[in-house]
């Protein structure tokens, strides 16, 4: 088994949060906002997971089981708050959303 | 006794301070005490100090209070100190600012009563009083001058008093600006005197000056031919800041706007006490003006011109207050044609008797006003003597006394100018005639004034109501006693004058009929206005309508608009310095300042900018500084 070059997991990692925040700031569909945020936790998760198996310990896969389940979690709050979203505005413009400005 | 003498202008001082720091919170009864007891105070204060002053050796009292500073040129170093210094002319002036002062205060007390700022009013005559005081008692030029510049803060501010109205506010800046200008003559004139003299001290200089005056009278001129020019300027510099202060010819045109102040500010400051320090000041320096002849034939031709312009004035006004304002022009017109023919004591003495009987007028007339609800003009009055009998026989005992009827104090003093006229080597016939015809303008711009107001049927329609407070009534009697009486105060200034004029000339001749004519001008006015000015003395007949309106003819205007003075200032001076100030609005200083707003006013746009709730903008925003806080950390 070939081991992957810890540089190369980084790569991927970095790669996945860059295309997870361009899709949070270019995104105006806020589920889309949700998915992309998905993505960069993910790619967090990989960079500890890598890491993690780099240095043979488990402390990464700890930790990428923590980041799930708060992914889990915010999801759940994410998708409730669309749901009023879509009720009150008949649409998921995230952009609606800028009535606190000061 | 020297403690009192110090304390004089403390006790005004002190009620000032109370009334402005706790002025809103005192009731009428308490703001009216405090302010007229501390006048009261002084009254009784220098009645001791008069009494002290005839008791003394040489007829002089001095205090030192602190030293102030020294001031040092190459001649020397003079001392400035705040000393007061009490001799005969300031105790003429202190009892004349304290004694009417305080009868000017009972009635203001009394007139300004339903007044909102009634206290801040009381405050600044109190305020005036101090600085009036410390202007005549002043033993220094520097002192006196701190005194000048705090009447004309007052007067500017007093002018002002009722500030909502845009018209006493322009009033108030125009009095301030003109008087700036003498001021600034006056600065320079001392700061020329300090040059020449190496001294400051009023005693010290006129004592230089004397010396300077008997070196020149022996045959030697020892003085150079370019001090003897620095004492021209000197004197006539002087006069400047005398004619500004007291509204003569070049810059009268403050004094009929500053009307525009209550009634008893008028009597106070513009008719009894503040107007007459420029007469002051020249009695006061009459040491430098007697070494130029010159200048005092200025001053003499100076009274004689604005004595007779006003008068003219006078005639035309339609405003009972303007028609005293212009005869308070006209009368200091008097005093400075006494003092340029050297007449020094008569100077002084009509500006006492002067105050007397020209703030009697001037509360009399605010009584009259205040009992037609603050109608000013004349030709809405009329017929007011069986209305208002009381005003109507204090107005006529003023009215005689300004008109110079034998008997009265104005007579005395008035007489005691135009004697000493044609023999003045300053002076000479024409003035002499100069005088006898303002006395003729007097009495008749008098009469139409009786007439007017007092006289004939009443222009109006509302019910008079005066007031019938018994504090009023009596300050304006004990005011017109004063006007029949004071005539026979002794006034012995021979002590403070004591040179006199040398005529290198042989003595002119007087003829015998010039005090029989002099006696005999007011009447000969009173003659010719009963019959000029017939419509207005008499009621209509019944059956024609009576309509006394005033004339619109081309010289009246004229004359009623200052002999347009005004107009020519406004087109030569004002106009084309608000043009400058127009086209200078945007100068480089102005862009300084202006770069500030500019500055604050970007980073309130790139703020608000960036403030713009959008939560894709925000985060763009935290990526975009957190990588460069990486870059920047791992660079």
């Amino acid at each position: 088994m070939t081991v992957i070059p810890l540089f190369h997991v980084l790569i991927l990692s970095t790669l996945l949060f860059a295309i997870g925040f361009i899709g949070v700031v270019a995104r105006k569909n806020t589920l889309f906002i949700l998915m992309s945020l998905e993505i960069m936790l993910n790619a967090v998760g990989v960079a500890f997971i890598g890491a993690g198996s780099v240095w043979q310990q488990a402390d990464g896969q700890v930790m990428f089981l923590l980041i799930l389940t708060l992914a889990a979690a915010e999801v759940a709050v994410g998708l409730a708050l669309l749901i009023r979203m879509q009720k009150k505005y008949r649409s998921l413009d995230i952009d609606l959303l800028n009535q606190m400005k000061g | 006794m020297i403690v009192l003498l110090a304390s004089l202008p403390f006790y005004p001082l002190v009620s000032f301070l109370v009334l402005i720091a706790f002025g809103k919170k005192l009731s009428w009864q308490l703001a009216a005490i405090i302010s007229v007891s501390s006048i009261a105070l002084t009254v009784l204060v220098s009645a001791i100090l008069l009494f002290e002053l005839s008791a003394s050796q040489n007829q002089v009292l001095t205090v030192n209070l602190w030293h102030w500073f020294d001031l040092t040129n190459q001649m020397g170093t003079s001392e400035v100190n705040m000393r007061f210094y009490l001799d005969g002319l300031s105790a003429v002036m202190i009892s004349v600012v304290t004694g009417v002062g305080f009868l000017i205060h009972l009635f203001a007390a009394i007139y300004m009563k339903t007044d909102a700022n009634f206290s801040r009013f009381m405050a600044y005559m109190n305020l005036f009083i101090v600085a009036m005081l410390i202007l005549v008692l002043a033993d220094n030029l520097v002192l006196l001058y701190l005194g000048w510049e705090g009447v004309g803060l007052c007067s500017f501010l007093l002018i002002g008093f009722w500030y909502q109205e845009k018209s006493n506010i322009l009033a108030a800046r125009k009095a301030f600006i003109v008087t700036r200008i003498g001021d600034t003559s006056m600065v320079i004139g001392l700061l020329l005197l300090f040059n020449t003299f190496g001294e400051l001290n009023i005693k010290a200089v006129t004592t230089l000056a004397q010396q300077g005056h008997n070196l020149a009278a022996g045959s030697s001129p020892v003085s150079s031919a370019e001090q003897a020019n620095d004492i021209y300027w000197i004197a006539l510099l002087l006069l400047g800041g005398a004619v500004g202060k007291s509204a003569q010819l070049p810059l009268q045109t403050w004094l009929p706007d500053a009307m525009a102040g209550p009634t008893p500010v008028s009597a106070l400051i513009h008719a009894a006490t503040m107007v007459t320090v420029g007469v002051y000041l020249i009695a006061r320096m009459h040491g430098i003006f007697l070494l130029v002849p010159e200048v005092m034939n200025y001053v003499a031709w100076l009274g004689a011109s604005t004595l007779l312009l006003a008068g003219v004035a006078a005639l035309a006004q339609t405003d009972i207050k303007r028609v005293l304002a212009y005869s308070t022009m006209s009368q200091i017109g008097y005093m400075m044609l006494a003092l340029g023919a050297g007449a020094w004591s008569a100077g002084v003495f009509h500006l006492m008797t002067h105050a007397f009987f020209k703030a009697l007028l001037f509360l009399t007339a605010g009584a009259v006003i205040y009992a037609l609800h603050h109608q000013q003009n004349l030709f809405k009055m009329g017929g007011l003597f069986k209305k208002l009998p009381f005003e109507t026989s204090l107005f006529v005992v003023g009215l005689i006394c300004l008109m110079a009827l034998p008997g009265t104090s104005g007579f005395f003093s008035k007489e005691a100018i135009i004697a000493q006229l044609w023999s003045s080597s300053t002076a000479g016939p024409m003035l002499w005639w100069c005088a006898i015809l303002g006395a003729l303008l007097t009495s008749i711009y008098s009469c139409r004034l009786f007439f007017l107001a007092f006289l004939g049927t009443a222009r109006f329609s509302e019910n008079t109501h005066p007031e019938k407070s018994t504090l009023l009534r009596s300050a304006l009697i004990v005011l017109a006693l004063l006007s029949l009486f004071g005539g026979l105060i002794p006034l012995d200034l021979t002590l403070v004058f004591s040179t006199v004029i040398q005529t290198p000339l042989a003595q002119l001749i007087e003829p015998t009929w010039l005090h029989t004519v002099a006696i005999i001008t007011p009447f000969i006015g009173i003659l010719f206005s009963w019959f000029y000015f017939k419509n207005y003395r008499l009621s209509p007949l019944k059956g024609t309508k009576h309509n006394i309106q005033p004339s619109k003819g081309k010289f009246v205007v004229f004359c009623r608009q200052g002999l347009g003075f005004d107009a020519c200032y406004n087109a030569l001076l004002v106009k084309p310095y608000q043009w400058l100030a127009q086209i200078n609005k945007h100068d480089i200083f102005d862009q300084i300042i202006m770069l500030n707003a500019g500055y604050v006013n970007l980073w309130h746009d790139s703020l608000i900018f960036v403030q713009n709730g959008s939560l894709r903008w925000y985060l763009a925003a935290f990526g975009l500084a957190i990588m460069l806080l990486l870059g920047v950390s791992l660079l």
